[in-house]
């Protein structure tokens, strides 16, 4: 096991470079001669001198100290590690799509308009929604965007509404975007088979009430059993039913929002659609809406001419909420789930939704006797189990669990989310692991289940194998250090 | 009795097996929670799927109906640049143990990611000269919104003030962020004549009940703006002076740090990202350790295990939507990881008299067309400020006819500004970068004759 590396800066050695660029192909000039002197750098930045093997064995070293989906199984709650195929990959470098500007003629970026208006297309039919936006460049950025549109249909219609509900059982980011969006929050309940409460809703949709953001399945891997009655209460309080689609890889092919009556979803093509996490980013969030929303949505959208056979960018949207994106959001992205649905088809992503479906339960049924299962029933695309059993007997956290669990070569689940869960495990295993897959997970997991009654301390101490121990968060963050300082000689 | 794809391994005899476990007979019992009214029942109306070999035909017709960069010179800027990439840089972004990894939630598996985000905080620290930068933000125009709602957060103040030469796009993604949060948006006129903000045309009265100053050098228009002066102009107010920085250009000109930015940030897709029609790009952002608590974005943070090996943590975790939730500095959850790490490659290869030597040849280049271009009798300059990589031009012709007729001899003329400005008829923005040849910008300069 690879254990902790320098830092690049560590491996200076001053005049070393790994960078050869040409000679200045036009008469080279005084830069006092071009700017006033004040205008200029005093300082070279303190970047590392290195040659280029020391930054590609640099690199390199770190990249093995990660675990990703390449490397392992990676059942992290909410986030659909799914595999990220390589195909994908190769095509958002094509230069016909990586080396075009946003600001060159439509002539020219035919094909990468093409590309972006039957994306549009493929995600309306799939969610059952008239359009979508693409501009989002996240889950949470396709949140607010979101929400920005609804508060513009209400203020079309001088409906000031300013509060939205959220769920106990959502996202952090639900909340957040609707209070960067200039919103108030107020919570509602959750029954106790993991439904929205539907007496708390009734209570909570009042007149200032814009919407009511959604996830289902939830955040517990559970659909909701009251789904049209609470799309009834909430359009009849005069409120618009938001979709959060972190979890949509549950439903494709099978279910579709838009049918429900949802009015506004969000996707996350990072996760649903197969599009690598790289680390934190780059993601995408597209947001798609109803026809009566439309006219609210980010402008420029890509239109097609039928007379000239033509695509051309429509920014003639007088309505529309304006950019959320300096240019056109996470085009790179959008190749790689262009690629991907073209790649499944319709039966392709059904089936993953299947596969997904069936692995979670699977993982849920096996692991129902030795953890708890706070709701015992039928669940989508991700469990959640409870570590409080092992917490209350033996003195063993479920963020121990989750550490014992790195030695055995996979990645944690979610932990302690959703809120509504005490000790909560959230795995969503996804339809890219095969049967041999899940049942080593499921070995790793019964067999620190045995350990937290036999020997605690193994599980407790955890990580044992992994390239550092367990980190101290409290000093980092009570003393930060967000940068690195060379030491004085 | 096989797989149903390629991406989807258990076969169905895993499926039987697995049935038989969880104790129901088919897939569809497990989907029965659905009310059979929102159940599909036809399937998806989507295109057949494609075998790997149809995929890559296919993926070939289309991205062969653009005009790319390796097939034509571009003069396109406007916030985004061609930028020569070392093949370094690819490798390393490519290797799945990077970018098929998510947010380093389990620190003690994600210490490559971790430390590559160290990495590359202390580097835009060093760019800028401020205390403290974050993982990233999506581009430059939504770095400019959190800018403005940290700035109106750390003031109380509702009130931004805005350069007009600041890119117009990232004003508009300002606006949409503002209106509902009912911030209200001041903006400054440039100098018609040298193209920069004037630092006394923003009186100090304007900037009293202000949250921040918002300028951009180079500004939109090429322009390096006089920003000593604008600081200073702002800090006679409580106001904050957020910097908006092209990162290339730090290496030859004055860090926001030191002329006492408040805020910094800016488009990092230069160092080392693809253009990609506009994203994915790299919004990063400095602040002063003052303000580091009101920051948004994700930040790494040193520390040590429990043997006391150094590692690293994602830290001031108290300022984020998972555990703040509606009090949290910003929404932002993913942000740009890749690119930031394609950032610190970059940045790790050029070293700093790399990172001098382009902006140093973007100069060269840019001012080298600039005065070609001003020996055409047909030609003029509506503004005469010092610029770095990019500069307009006025011509006679109209450029939409102008840059057809170069389109046909394998160019990409600049960009048309009218549409943001309308004062600016018949304008264009042309960018050359280290990337532009002498030959290529001798043909640019023989053809611009032509076309007169």
């Amino acid at each position: 096991m690879k254990g902790p590396q320098p830092l690049i800066f560590e491996l200076s050695i001053p005049g070393r470079t790994a960078v050869s660029l040409p000679e200045p192909a036009v008469p080279a000039r005084e830069l006092a001669e071009l700017f006033p002197e004040e205008y200029l750098r005093k300082d070279p930045p303190a970047l590392p001198e290195v040659s280029e093997v020391d930054v590609v064995r640099h690199f390199v070293n770190l990249s093995q100290l990660n675990h990703a989906v390449d490397t392992g199984f990676y059942p992290l709650g909410s986030c659909t590690m799914k595999y990220n195929p390589k195909v994908n990959e190769d095509a958002a470098r094509r230069p016909g799509f990586a080396a075009i500007h946003p600001d060159q003629d439509e002539s020219t970026v035919q094909g990468a308009m093409e590309l972006l208006y039957t994306l549009e297309e493929y995600l309306c039919e799939i969610c059952g929604m008239d359009n979508f936006t693409l501009q989002p460049a996240a889950g949470a950025h396709g949140e607010i965007t979101g929400l920005f549109i609804i508060n513009a249909y209400h203020e079309s219609r001088n409906d000031k509404r300013t509060k939205v509900l959220v769920p106990d059982s959502a996202h952090g980011t639900n909340p957040a975007s609707a209070a960067s969006a200039g919103m108030k929050i107020v919570q509602v309940k959750s029954d106790d088979r993991g439904n929205v409460d539907i007496e708390d809703l009734k209570a909570k949709a009042g007149p200032d009430v814009a919407a009511l953001m959604l996830t289902n399945p939830n955040t517990l891997g559970l659909f909701d059993e009251h789904i049209g009655e609470i799309a009834e209460i909430v359009h009849g309080a005069g409120a618009l039913l938001y979709y959060d689609g972190a979890n949509a890889n549950a439903i494709m092919g099978k279910s579709r929002p838009g049918d429900i009556g949802f009015d506004v979803i969000h996707l996350n093509l990072h996760k649903t659609f197969s599009t690598p996490h790289g680390g934190g980013g780059p993601g995408s969030g597209p947001v798609g809406v109803k026809k009566f929303l439309s006219p609210f949505l980010p402008a420029p959208v890509v239109r097609f001419n039928e007379a000239t056979g033509k695509f051309f960018w429509d920014s003639d949207r007088p309505q529309s909420i304006g950019r959320v994106h300096s240019f056109n959001g996470n085009f790179g992205v959008m190749v790689k789930t262009w690629a991907y649905i073209r790649s499944m088809g319709p039966d392709g992503l059904r089936a993953a939704s299947e596969y997904a479906v069936l692995n979670a339960n699977y993982i849920m049924r096996k692991l129902q006797p030795y953890y708890d299962l706070p709701y015992d029933r039928a669940c989508m695309h991700e469990c959640v189990l409870s570590g409080s059993r092992q917490k209350k007997s033996a003195d063993v956290k479920t963020l121990d669990i989750a550490k014992r669990l790195l030695d055995f070569g996979f990645h944690a689940p979610t932990v302690y989310f959703p809120l509504i869960v005490d000790e909560a495990l959230m795995i969503e295993p996804t339809e890219t692991e095969s049967k041999e897959t899940l049942d080593s997970f499921i070995d790793a997991m019964i067999r620190i289940a045995k350990e937290a009654k036999d020997d605690p301390d193994v599980v407790r101490e955890a990580p044992h194998d992994t390239p550092v121990g367990r980190l101290d968060e409290t000093t980092a963050a009570r003393k930060p250090i967000l940068r690195y300082t060379a030491e004085e000689e | 009795m096989g797989s149903p794809h390629r991406y989807i391994p258990n076969t169905d005899q895993n499926v039987a097996d697995m049935l038989a476990d969880i104790g129901v007979s088919s897939i569809d019992d497990l989907f029965s929670v659905i009310p059979p009214e929102f159940r599909l029942t036809e399937p998806l109306s989507l295109p057949k799927a494609l075998s790997e070999p149809e995929l890559s035909a296919e993926l070939n017709r289309v991205a062969a109906k653009c005009a790319h960069s390796m097939q034509y010179t571009s003069y396109l800027g406007g916030g985004l640049y061609e930028h020569f990439v070392p093949s370094v840089v690819r490798h390393m972004l490519t290797r799945g143990e990077f970018y098929t990894a998510y947010t380093p939630y389990q620190a003690e598996v994600s210490q490559g990611t971790l430390q590559a985000i160290f990495e590359y905080q202390t580097m835009i620290c060093e760019l800028t000269e401020m205390d403290v930068a974050n993982a990233s933000l999506y581009d430059a125009g939504t770095a400019v919104a959190e800018a403005a709602v940290m700035s109106c957060g750390a003031t109380r103040r509702n009130k931004v003030v805005v350069s007009r030469a600041i890119n117009p796009r990232y004003r508009q993604v300002l606006r949409t962020y503002a209106h509902p949060r009912g911030i209200e948006i001041v903006t400054v006129d440039y100098d018609t004549q040298s193209g920069a903000t004037p630092p006394e045309s923003v009186p100090k009265d304007l900037l009293d009940d202000a949250a921040c100053f918002i300028v951009q050098s180079p500004n939109y228009f090429g322009i390096v703006e006089d920003m000593a002066a604008l600081s200073e102009a702002t800090h006679r107010s409580r106001a904050l002076f957020v910097a908006v920085v092209n990162p290339i250009s730090l290496g030859i000109l004055a860090p926001p740090g030191s002329y006492g930015a408040d805020i910094a940030l800016g488009e990092g897709q230069p160092l080392g990202n693809p253009i990609s029609f506009g994203g994915p790009l790299l919004g990063f952002f400095a602040t002063t350790s003052k303000l580091m608590r009101k920051m948004p974005g994700r930040l790494v943070g040193q520390t040590h295990d429990d043997q006391g090996r150094r590692g690293y943590v994602l830290t001031l975790q108290a300022r984020e939507q998972h555990i703040r939730r509606e009090s949290a500095t910003s929404n932002i959850c993913s942000n740009e990881a890749l690119c930031a790490l394609a950032a610190t490659i970059y940045l790790s290869l050029m070293g700093p008299s790399g990172l001098r030597k382009v902006a140093e040849l973007c100069t060269w280049n840019a001012h080298y067309l600039h005065d070609k271009i001003a020996k055409i009798p047909e030609y003029e300059f509506p503004f005469d400020g010092p610029f770095f990589n990019e500069f307009a031009v006025r011509g006679r012709r109209p450029p939409a006819e102008r840059n057809r007729r170069l389109l046909e001899r394998g160019i990409i003329g600049g960009k048309m500004i009218e549409a943001d400005y309308p004062e600016l008829s018949g304008c264009t923005l042309w960018a050359a970068t280290e990337t532009r040849t002498r030959q290529e910008l001798d043909t640019l300069i023989r053809e611009l004759e032509v076309l007169a």
